[in-house]
């Protein structure tokens, strides 16, 4: 018989810690984003072409609001489509 | 004293770039004159062009007036803030505009578009920060 103590689990603990997010605008100092260099801007986007959240891209807040923007107007000028499916 | 009125070496200067999007039916020459068209309205208004980039034929990422592809213009140039509104008139008026955009571009957006004209790639420099 098992001892009251002993906990046993079915899978395997996580030990590793999960990576941690980081913000690569202020990480690496860029200041800009041209909504011209459409190839950066598809780094935010999703399959369908949608935006990735902020909780995902792990982009801090006042460069998440500027990529946004790039990526509208990337999208006004057709760049980048609004809807699309399997953009890469 | 409102900025009209200051003799035209006070009026203060703003950093600008305009996108255009031409029908693709347009000949080389009509591309050319059209672009010449532009920047003459930039330079008779005080302004100065500080570059020109004709991209040329490109696909649109979704139709727009039922077109599929694109002759792509983009001009950077400093103008006063005045000139900014009737120059967009006359871009919509054009029948050879399909769209256009005119971005103010802030300081940083000058530093990186002078570092990309010469070349240095902001690629680079994150690969030697990694």
């Amino acid at each position: 018989m098992a001892k009251a103590n002993e906990i046993k689990y079915l899978t395997a603990i996580k030990t590793e810690k999960p990576k941690k997010k980081f913000c690569r605008f202020k990480k690496y100092g860029i200041k800009y984003i041209d909504y011209k260099d459409v190839e950066f801007l598809k780094k935010f986007l999703n399959e369908q072409g949608k935006m990735l959240p902020r909780r995902l891209s792990g982009n801090s807040l006042k460069y998440q609001r500027k990529v946004s923007a790039a990526i509208k107007k990337a999208r006004q000028m057709a760049l980048l489509p609004y809807v699309t499916d399997l953009l890469k | 004293m409102h900025p009209i009125f200051l003799k035209p070496k006070f009026r203060v200067m703003n950093n600008y770039e305009l996108m255009v999007i031409f029908t693709p039916v347009l000949s080389e020459e009509e591309y050319k004159a059209a672009q010449k068209k532009y920047t003459d309205l930039v330079t008779e208004a005080g302004g100065q062009i500080v570059h020109s980039n004709p991209w040329g034929l490109k696909s649109l990422a979704y139709p727009i007036q039922k077109k599929t592809t694109g002759i792509y213009w983009v001009l950077e140039y400093t103008a006063p803030s005045s000139f900014n509104e009737p120059f967009k008139v006359q871009l919509l008026r054009d029948e050879q505009v399909l769209r256009h955009m005119v971005t103010k571009l802030d300081k940083y957006a000058v530093v990186y578009n002078d570092r990309k004209k010469n070349g240095i790639n902001y690629k680079n420099e994150k690969a030697e920060v990694e």
